[in-house]
């Protein structure tokens, strides 16, 4: 008698072709341009960076475009220690949430320039864009995001957006 | 006299009160599924003069698969904004599930309204190879059989068994595609002859182009209403009457393709024979798909079947069963019908189905 089939391999492979939406594609066209644009909700006033074009908490679209400085807070971050497959950043590295000034919602970022056991919340940071020529609609256009020397942000500002 | 229609004993009127879907398009390259259901969401609430906030619970439909990412139901909520949080849901499957689920909660008393919506586009990824992997994960995916193949298998069978023949596929296609040409949200249409849809090459013998459906990205949303509430809303609310659901094996070849055992079965305990049909709009993404259909939920000469088109006008996937309930509310809603059957399906071949009856208080 034969040995019974214990495991058989079905490989599946899906090709898809994404579509950012109206409000991502104003994000991504602003980040080809070294900015970054957000939208601001008519009902709650709160600014999505980027937006998907509707407000979370009210359900109606945010169509007012708004243009974010440079500069924002740390809220929160992490020191990656640990090696992964398909990592690209030379260990150990600081991965932050950043608060542009004027947003109501943080995005993820990298954190350079500083000595990883100097990273802190309310530290105060900038982004450093790719060379013009390099910029592109992603999030790669951003290198990275590094102190601006500013005192910390008070826990205030930012206690909201943990 | 009670101003509700006769209802299974221990049952609450619940009804649609309103229905709003999305312009069926081959392919909605600039919005993304947030930004195609919130006008929809919108408008389903605006038509009756609600907000979000009027109702208790959130049910929708929509499959990962078509999209591409994972946890897409999550950010569709954002068409919504569940702020302050409020009891949501999602199922797997066509709207038209989403509503069974919204339908039994409504049934406990907890809440006496629900939104409902569903959505799904087609031109993402290829729906032949996405929808290949709904089927058996060990003899039947790894072929990957394309839906048109499956349902041309399915139609060889009827004309085997001489239960129908091209012509009567054409003649379905023909007279969907027509009275497609009166519905605005109809992605094809047309006024061609049976004789003159024959004329088409095969797709996948012995179907036609005709004779499959089109290719649709789309979304879709119903509010439900029980009780005094459906009346606040609507003039007259689309009660259902019957709800049921029943699926077969996921072996196609273990079924009989030329009758639908699942789509009689739920047709019975929602009681669609109980009393006069006015109209049916059948949930048959191919032609020959409405003739098993038809025969199953045992519709006589006298019953209008999908007046919409139906699924060979529009066929958003998740998206197409739900419309097929809310094509039928409208009908109940205008005074065209008192009684009307919708049906939903889901899987190869018509492997699930759901059957809803509504009729006008």
């Amino acid at each position: 008698m034969s040995e019974p089939v214990t495991m058989m391999a079905a490989p599946i492979r899906l090709d898809y072709v994404f579509t950012a939406g109206v409000a991502q594609s104003e994000n991504l066209h602003g980040l080809a341009e070294g900015k970054f644009v957000g939208q601001r909700c008519p009902k709650c006033k709160k600014v999505y960076v980027p937006s998907r074009g509707s407000c979370p908490v009210d359900g109606v679209p945010t169509d007012e475009i708004v243009e974010l400085p440079n500069t924002g807070t740390v809220t929160t971050y992490c020191v990656v220690n640990v090696p992964f497959a398909g990592q690209s950043i030379e260990i150990p590295y600081i991965c932050a949430q950043i608060l542009l000034d004027g947003a109501n919602i943080s995005f993820m970022g990298l954190i350079q320039e500083i000595p990883t056991d100097e990273v802190r919340m309310g530290l105060r940071v900038e982004a450093v864009w790719v060379e013009p020529d390099e910029l592109g609609p992603t999030m790669a256009s951003v290198k990275y995001f590094r102190p601006t020397g500013e005192p910390d942000a008070d826990y205030e500002t930012y206690q909201e957006y943990l | 006299m009670s101003r509700f229609p006769e209802l299974v004993s221990g049952t609450r009127p619940v009804g649609v009160v309103s229905f709003a879907q999305y312009d069926n398009v081959r392919r909605e390259a600039a919005r993304s599924e947030v930004e195609m259901l919130m006008p929809v969401v919108a408008e389903a609430f605006g038509t009756i003069g609600i907000t979000k906030d009027d109702v208790g619970f959130i049910c929708s439909g929509s499959t990962d698969y078509l999209v591409g990412g994972p946890f897409s139901f999550v950010t569709a909520l954002d068409a919504v904004g569940v702020w302050p949080p409020r009891a949501e849901s999602h199922v797997e499957m066509d709207g038209a599930w989403a509503l069974y689920e919204a339908w039994v909660l409504l049934q406990e008393g907890v809440v006496d309204a629900a939104l409902v919506y569903c959505f799904g586009r087609s031109s993402p990824g290829d729906v032949s190879e996405i929808l290949a992997l709904q089927l058996d994960p060990y003899y039947l995916a790894p072929l990957w059989p394309d839906p048109t193949s499956l349902a041309a298998l399915q139609a060889q069978a009827l004309i085997d068994a001489g239960k129908a023949t091209e012509s009567e596929f054409a003649a379905v296609a023909s007279r969907s595609r027509r009275a497609a040409l009166a519905n605005p949200k109809a992605q094809v249409a047309y006024d061609r002859s049976p004789e003159e849809l024959l004329a088409e090459e095969y797709a996948v013998a012995p179907l036609r182009r005709h004779a499959l459906p089109p290719l649709t990205d789309g979304c879709a949303a119903v509010v439900l209403a029980a009780g005094e509430k459906a009346y606040e809303w609507c003039d007259r609310p689309a009660f259902i009457t019957g709800i049921d659901h029943r699926i077969e094996t996921h072996s196609v070849g273990a079924r009989d393709l030329t009758v639908s055992s699942s789509t009689r079965l739920a047709g019975e305990r929602a009681g669609v024979g109980s009393k006069r049909v006015d109209q049916a709009e059948l949930h048959a993404p191919y032609a020959h798909q409405e003739l098993i259909l038809a025969e199953a939920l045992g519709l006589g000469e006298g019953v209008t079947v999908n007046p919409s088109g139906g699924a060979l006008a529009a066929n958003p996937l998740m998206s197409a069963g739900l419309i097929r309930i809310g094509e039928s509310a409208r009908a109940i809603w205008s005074g065209q019908a008192d009684r009307a059957v919708a049906h939903a399906t889901s899987g190869p071949c018509l492997q699930q189905n759901l059957v809803c009856v509504l009729e006008g208080g």
